[in-house]
């Protein structure tokens, strides 16, 4: 009788277990449907990103997901459902951008990747530059360092592993300079090992650089060096195979830089609707069209879009803005191309 | 004349005396040795009781204790962790009469923290209302079960089957049922911190003690085909670092997968951290089967028992019972690998606290505070393991035949 019960009790335990494994499995597959349809269907976006980069992918306290790349996820989920809150971000290691985004296992890739022509050709399809970054070094504002080429003979502080580790030893090589690293696992290490003054200057993505510089004691008695060693052309991407898929979201990041080009805010979106201005009437849906059908989405998806992250220039601001809530970081080449930087759209027409 | 206290003040003394005499002075080398450690032991327990009340931040902690709780488990479900919760303390009240002292240093462990949080007053402690009130409610569960154990003492067949229906219904509360309104699916990619820690560890360990015991059992089988498999899986198992099997099934499992088919991360990790753990449960339980002595089967043979009961019965309640010490290490392990599910980006306790310090610019200063405290959480929880193992082992009179 004893056993009896204990072997019911296990059998239980056993049935709970494959329940939560096999549960949890879910398959969404019919190799016919397009990725709209499948995600209609699921009701949610998905999309891979990151939890531990300032500024781009962070949690909130209260457990939400913030952050640049967040909300451009967040701004093509609220194209497709109309509001922003359909989104799963699911977090994903570096190692496993490749293959989540070539396996087809998330909607759209909007974990900090850097455009380069390989993983165009392997990975899946790079949308549009959202984030011109670049490799930089930061160095004590009294040591006498002005420019990158003034570094020769000095002690880098580098995360490893990464393209930032390979970009400095190439930089070096290619100038004839010697150079001692001091190699970390993540960028808190570096600050630490900075901070404490066990190297000359470290080196990082620029707009990182900014995050470590504005978490120092005193930011002023540091500054980045002008110089920029690399490019990091920080673009979302969508799997191969499904060009509309493509399409929609290029359509939705050529949104958000057309409406702040056009001066519609999440403020105006409304009052815009009425605005005597052609470029935002079509913008907004009220006349003419520009391709939203085509795609799949209504004709005023671009509201839906401003009201739930605002344009382009008010998402790089809410983060990284004068009053950003992770630091602070002139916007330099990620100004609009009338405004002498890099971003620019097609026109909506 | 010498009062009374004044002897028992007089007694305590002489026995401190008598006793750092003969530990720590009773020999000119022992003189030594405590002489050269007892400066630095005490430098030591100085600087770091500074570094934890004066000079360390734990506002990274504080103001994040909620995700580093439960994640990113959507704010208008918390009542179902509350309730989970509520659950297991209420079930560990009522099972406080239960012979052997298991239950009740169990219930101490998890309430003592508990409570010591509740009363700590805020000044000294930076969390919120709403977290202390979930805490009393939880700590309440305890109290009602208790009482109503005072009430009717259920037997212990009971209490096994509530415990496991207990199991069934927790799971189902934080997952959710797809299209259901009351219990809407949440997803287990927001779940995460201690509760995702949790969740790898109970159901990692759920499966793997069973796969063991198969695996062992098939290793000592005749049949060369069962014989045969079990030895390939188990060797080829341990001879891969659970790493690279948490790789194997994030990184090229959807690679091999058609397009479009996703299969749950958490339960890709609960794959791999289960056929690891079974890997090795599997040469536990082989080691305690061998101690079973023949004599054993021999004598179940010749009492006509079939090979099912004779293990069932005989040999396996004999085996497990030898190995009790060997197979709690395992789960302690267990739930201390499942900290390695960080690196393929899932945000367990570890995960989180990184999240925590890289993700914000303001607690990047906060690294070693943010260590300390996982360090903290896992050793409450390591040593309460191995704690009720003693208590299991001695009440099964383990080692004294």
């Amino acid at each position: 009788m004893r056993y009896k019960l204990l072997a019911a009790i296990a059998s239980i335990m056993v049935l709970v277990a494959v329940l939560s494994v096999g549960c949890t499995t879910t398959d969404d597959s019919d190799s016919s449907a397009t990725r709209l349809d499948t995600v209609t269907e699921r009701g949610n976006l998905i999309a891979a990103g990151r939890t531990d980069l300032p500024g781009f992918g962070f949690l909130r306290e209260d457990g939400s997901n913030a952050g640049f790349d967040i909300d451009l996820a967040r701004a093509v989920a609220a194209a497709i459902f109309g509001d922003g809150s359909s989104l799963e971000v699911v977090p994903i290691s570096a190692a496993e951008r490749g293959p989540t985004i070539q396996g087809g296992e998330v909607d759209v890739l909007t974990r900090n990747v850097t455009w380069t022509t390989s993983r165009d050709a392997q990975w899946g399809n790079f949308t549009n530059v959202m984030f011109y970054d670049g490799q930089g070094f930061m160095v004590r504002a009294n040591s006498g360092f002005d420019h990158a080429t003034d570094l020769n003979g000095i002690t880098v502080c580098v995360t490893s592993g990464t393209t930032t580790e390979s970009n400095l030893a190439d930089y070096f090589r290619q100038n004839g300079f010697s150079l001692d690293t001091v190699v970390f696992e993540d960028s808190a290490s570096v600050y630490g090992a900075y901070e404490e003054g066990r190297c000359d200057a470290a080196t990082s993505d620029k707009s990182q650089l900014a995050a470590i510089r504005s978490g120092l004691q005193n930011p002023n008695d540091h500054k980045i060096l002008p110089e920029t060693i690399s490019k990091e052309p920080l673009t979302p991407a969508v799997p191969h195979g499904d060009d509309s898929w493509f399409d929609l979201v290029k359509l939705v990041m050529y949104v958000l830089v057309n409406a702040e080009e056009l001066g519609v805010t999440q403020a105006n979106v409304e009052a815009s609707k009425s605005s005597d201005s052609i470029p935002v009437r079509k913008l907004l849906g009220v006349e003419g069209s520009f391709g939203q059908a085509d795609v799949g989405l209504s004709d005023d998806f671009a509201v839906d879009v401003i009201k739930a992250v605002g344009n382009y220039g008010e998402i790089y601001d809410r983060y990284m803005g004068p009053n950003g809530e992770s630091f602070t970081l002139p916007r330099g080449p990620n100004e609009l191309w009338n405004n002498g930087g890099l971003i620019y759209a097609p026109p909506a027409k | 004349m010498i009062t009374e206290q004044e002897r028992s003040i007089f007694s305590i003394t002489t026995s401190i005396y008598n006793w750092v005499r003969e530990n720590l002075f009773s020999s000119p080398l022992n003189v030594l040795i405590t002489l050269c450690v007892f400066p630095f032991a005490f430098y030591l327990f100085i600087s770091s009781g500074d570094w934890i009340l004066n000079k360390a931040e734990w506002d990274a902690i504080t103001r994040n204790t909620r995700i580093f709780l439960i994640g990113q488990y959507p704010q208008s479900e918390l009542w179902r962790i509350g309730t989970v919760a509520f659950i297991t303390t209420n079930l560990l009240g009522i099972s406080w009469h239960l012979k052997g002292v298991v239950f009740q240093r169990l219930s101490l462990i998890i309430l003592v923290p508990l409570i010591s949080v509740i009363l700590i007053p805020p000044i000294f402690l930076d969390i919120s209302i709403g977290l202390r009130s979930w805490f009393a409610l939880v700590s309440m569960g305890f109290l009602l079960g208790y009482l109503l154990s005072k009430f009717q003492n259920l037997s212990t067949r009971v209490l096994l089957v509530s415990w496991s229906l207990s199991m069934i219904i927790d799971f189902i509360l934080l997952r959710g049922i797809e299209g259901f309104g009351a219990l809407p699916y949440v997803s287990t990619n927001e779940w995460g911190g201690l509760l995702l820690t949790f969740f790898l560890a109970i159901i990692g360990i759920m499966l793997s003690f069973p796969l063991g015991i198969f695996l062992a059992l098939g290793r000592r089988s005749n049949l060369p085909f069962v014989k045969g498999a079990c030895v390939i899986f188990i060797e080829s198992i341990r001879a891969v670092p659970l790493v690279t099997l948490l790789f194997m099934t994030l990184i090229i499992v959807p690679l091999l997968l058609p397009e479009g088919w996703r299969l749950d991360r958490v339960g890709r990790a609960i794959a791999a951290i289960t056929i690891f753990s079974g890997a090795y449960m599997a040469e536990n339980v082989r080691g305690g089967l061998a101690s079973v002595p023949v004599g054993q089967t021999e004598a179940a043979k010749a009492l006509g028992l079939g090979p099912l009961l004779t293990t069932t019965l005989i040999v396996l309640p004999q085996a497990l019972r030898n190995v009790i010490p060997a197979i709690v290490g395992q789960f302690i392990s267990l739930f201390k690998d499942t900290s390695l599910v960080v690196i393929v980006g899932l945000l367990d306790l570890v995960g989180i606290g990184k999240a925590v310090v890289l993700g914000n610019v303001e607690y990047i200063d906060q690294q070693a505070e943010v260590y300390v405290f996982i360090a903290a959480v896992f050793w409450v929880f390591t040593f309460s393991m191995s704690y009720v193992s003693q208590i299991i082992e001695r009440s099964l009179g383990v080692g004294d035949r």
